[in-house]
């Protein structure tokens, strides 16, 4: 019976999907919003502006015994730059930065996990942003992961890295002191 | 005597200076904001300019508000020597602005006060912010971009058929918005 077979290999399928894979995988709690995609970009050389992306979706896989086969990817709806100020808000989205309307989305997807010990690793991705795509290192510290009081399972890593602006073909000049837009990453992902 | 109010053969002096006043505040505007958005950050007029566009942005708001409220309460002058076609034409046009123009001096405001932040008016009032809304945000700017090129085009249609009447046809038109009626 079709129906019946089609059942049988769901089910079949699922437990695949359950056997012990050997790195858990985690969603990025963007929905509780327990992770943050947060710049700063300094201004003339005379303070910092801090800013974030307020949406965006990611999942990674990370087995503390195995980290070096931790994995991670994440997409950003660049449109949702928030900079608290509705005008500097309006100009990021616009062509002179983002360009929100050719590239709505910046994706992420790691390609190699590099431990370093006592919860620190580098990992190395893609980063797409603008429409280019570049190798970019991001340095990571394990915050904290275990059992959450509501019967979950989560995990939380702090990340940072730094890019040119015009590495991403960003070419906007904001004088001498702004070539370079810090990212510092705060994430927790909850076990699936 | 001035004459205050407008009349079914031309129009008072109130009417007449709205329309030249906004007609230069508003082509003023258009001009300023044009070149401000091309300025390089390091122009000296990069905060200046967005300063002076949107306080006179809100001070042509409040005007426009009560220049509606004197249309609306004052006569419209008779249109009799037009086409059929013209006629029409020319009252889409004119009453077409009075929306046209609000939204885009609102779409304006909104631009800037997304952010729950309000308008500094030359230093003087603050323009409170009504509603603190990232999607009204996300589509002011655009909107208010769209609106201004469709006003200035509509201007443009509304100067040509002015010079046509006033050159062409021969009439009073133009005559009574600039000197008022015709003296008879």
């Amino acid at each position: 019976m079709p129906l019946r077979s089609s059942l049988a290999a769901s089910l079949a399928l699922s437990l695949l999907a359950l056997t012990p894979a050997n790195a858990a995988d985690f969603v990025i709690d963007s929905k509780g919003q327990h992770a943050s995609i947060n710049f700063r970009i300094n201004h003339l050389g005379f303070s910092w502006i801090v800013g974030r992306f307020d949406k965006f979706t990611g999942t990674f896989a990370f087995d503390e015994a195995k980290p070096e086969a931790s994995k991670v990817k994440v997409e950003i709806d660049t449109a949702s730059v928030n900079s608290n100020q509705a005008e500097r808000d309006k100009h990021l989205r616009s062509p002179d930065f983002l360009d929100v309307t050719a590239f709505p989305l910046a994706t992420f997807e790691s390609t190699s996990v590099t431990p370093k010990g006592d919860g620190k690793a580098t990992i190395a991705g893609k980063l797409t942003l603008h429409g280019v795509t570049k190798d970019v290192t991001i340095e990571t510290e394990s915050i904290g992961g275990g059992a959450d009081p509501w019967g979950g399972f989560r995990h939380g890593f702090s990340g940072k890295t730094t890019l040119a602006l015009a590495d991403f073909g960003i070419k906007k000049d904001l004088g001498p002191a702004s070539k370079t837009v810090e990212l510092t990453l705060e994430v927790e992902g909850v076990k699936q | 005597m001035v004459l205050v109010r407008d009349t079914s053969t031309g129009y008072g002096v109130v009417t007449r200076l709205f329309h030249w006043i906004m007609a230069v505040a508003i082509f003023a505007l258009f001009g300023l904001g044009y070149w401000m958005v091309g300025l390089d950050y390091y122009s000296p007029y990069y905060t200046s300019a967005p300063d002076l566009h949107r306080s006179a942005g809100m001070v042509l708001l409040v005007g426009f508000v009560i220049r509606w409220g004197w249309r609306l309460v004052n006569t419209d002058p008779g249109d009799d020597e037009l086409t059929r076609f013209e006629r029409v034409a020319s009252r889409i046009v004119q009453k077409g602005f009075y929306p046209l123009i609000l939204a885009m001096l609102v779409s304006g405001y909104f631009i800037s006060t997304s952010d729950g932040k309000g308008i500094d008016v030359f230093g003087i009032v603050t323009v409170p912010s009504v509603t603190e809304s990232k999607p009204i945000g996300l589509w002011a700017g655009y909107i208010h971009k769209v609106l201004a090129y469709m006003t200035m085009a509509i201007a443009g249609v509304h100067t040509a058929a002015a010079l046509k009447h006033h050159f062409v046809d021969r009439s009073q038109i133009l005559k009574r918005m600039w000197s008022g009626p015709p003296k008879s």
